[in-house]
């Protein structure tokens, strides 16, 4: 079951904060985090990628962003 | 698209080496806007400018401080050609408005005691000037505490879209102030030009030709706004995530703009006697402690809200109309330093902006999710 995580229009560092709490509580999974600029998609796939997490998708989905990410 | 990298090589800039390419460029381009003619060690400081910036339009009377930079226009602009191309224009904001206002008066206020933004802390250590140690060492406890209130689930709650309008306003505002600029040009030996007030001495009375800091600033700010560099970002992901991307890119301007001062002749070791700077250490760091902490509640330094609002987020506009009016505040009530030390109020406004600081950390701990 794919998780959500919703961080659009918060401010960094939340969305990556969420995304790693979230990637913490979990060995393994997949989560499905929605931003709503570059800049926060950028930084989850960055921190994602750090945690060894792999990056599925990272695409718009009108004017927001989807990362999926899974380990 | 390689899956692990997730499409970061898109945006060259977003990538390791593209980080450390615009931390040396913006290294090299404030060395050299000394050199033409900017105040020694403050090649670019979005806190003094933007002080010199609130002079020029009167806020403030310090006679010796009162230039309207177009650096700091240029920013703004640089980064909205930036988002534009990039189709990163989005008009967004509404998140705690009020707060980021007194947020950007604290941080203003906290840099004035220092005299410098991180920018400069930086620019002045890789000038000689070994106080900048100290501002720095606050800086990075001020964001410190501020990854404390993250960790407790600070927010300033979510952002919403806004009417195109809205987002345009800071842009619109820095073409006003260019206007002007053009309008009322300095006035050899004169103190005012048309609505505009210009110092005849000290910092303001020294600046770059108009056209090279313009391009320096345009260039700048295109570069940042694609590579969301943040010198406190690079402290905060640091200590909280162990992530050093930005870090890197900070140590490059670093590297890069020691190198630059040492080849113009413009390295000059030292604590005594350094310019625009003075030697009382414990309040170079605590001015520095309650702006990196303001930088952090708001989530990014002063130049990176000038880019953030470029792309259209009118919460970081909103900062930066605090920091004019903290700018205004420090020098109208004898807040601010000067070479000779802190002002008359200087400790007292490092104490209130400290208290503010953590009372806007403290009672906006809240869910995130």
């Amino acid at each position: 079951m794919v998780t959500i995580i919703d961080a659009r229009g918060l401010s960094c560092p939340q969305p990556v904060l969420l995304t790693m709490s979230r990637i913490k509580e979990l060995s393994s999974g997949e989560l499905d985090v929605l931003v709503d600029n570059e800049a926060s998609r950028e930084n989850v796939i960055r921190a994602a990628s750090s945690q060894g997490w792999r990056v599925l998708k990272s695409e718009a989905q009108g004017e927001d962003f989807i990362v999926s990410i899974k380990k | 698209m390689s899956p692990s990298s997730g499409g970061l090589q898109r945006n060259f800039f977003a990538s390791l080496p593209g980080i450390v390419f615009v931390g040396a460029v913006i290294g090299v381009l404030a060395s050299f806007l000394q050199y033409f003619g900017n105040p020694a060690n403050m090649g670019v400081c979005v806190a003094c400018m933007e002080r010199d910036i609130a002079g020029a339009i009167g806020l403030h009377r310090a006679a010796v401080v009162q230039y309207l930079r177009p650096e700091i226009i240029a920013f703004v602009l640089g980064s909205f050609a930036a988002a534009l191309f990039s189709r990163e224009f989005k008009s967004r904001g509404g998140a705690a408005p009020m707060t980021r206002f007194i947020l950007g008066m604290a941080a203003m206020i906290g840099a004035l005691v220092f005299l410098g933004c991180p920018w400069r802390a930086i620019l002045r250590l890789a000038g000689g000037d070994g106080n900048a140690l100290l501002g720095i060492a606050g800086l990075v406890a001020g964001v410190g505490v501020g990854t404390l209130f993250f960790k407790q689930g600070y927010s300033l709650g979510r952002s919403t879209r806004q009417s195109i309008a809205t987002g345009l306003m800071l842009p619109l505002i820095m073409l006003g102030l260019l206007g002007l600029r053009l309008l009322y040009p300095p006035v050899a030996g004169a103190d005012q030009s048309g609505v505009l007030f210009y110092s005849a001495k000290g910092p303001g009375a020294a600046y770059a030709p108009l056209l090279i800091s313009l391009g320096a600033g345009l260039l700048i700010g295109y570069l940042a706004q694609r590579s969301r560099f943040c010198t406190m970002g690079a402290i905060r992901d640091t200590l909280l995530f162990r992530h050093t991307h930005l870090l890197t890119g900070v140590l490059a301007l670093l590297v890069v703009a020691f190198g630059a001062n040492l080849l113009l002749g413009q390295f000059k070791p030292g604590f005594e006697g350094q310019p625009i700077a003075h030697t009382q250490g414990l309040w170079n760091f605590a001015g520095m402690l309650v702006a990196g902490l303001a930088f952090a509640l708001a989530g990014g330094c002063p130049g990176r809200q000038l880019f953030m609002a470029g792309e259209g987020d009118s919460d970081a506009g909103v900062f930066v109309l605090g920091m004019f009016a903290g700018a205004a505040v420090a020098h109208n009530f004898g807040l601010a330093s000067g070479p000779a030390g802190i002002g008359p109020h200087g400790i007292a406004a490092v104490a209130v902006s400290l208290a503010v600081c953590l009372y806007i950390g403290f009672a906006n701990r809240q869910r995130m999710a």
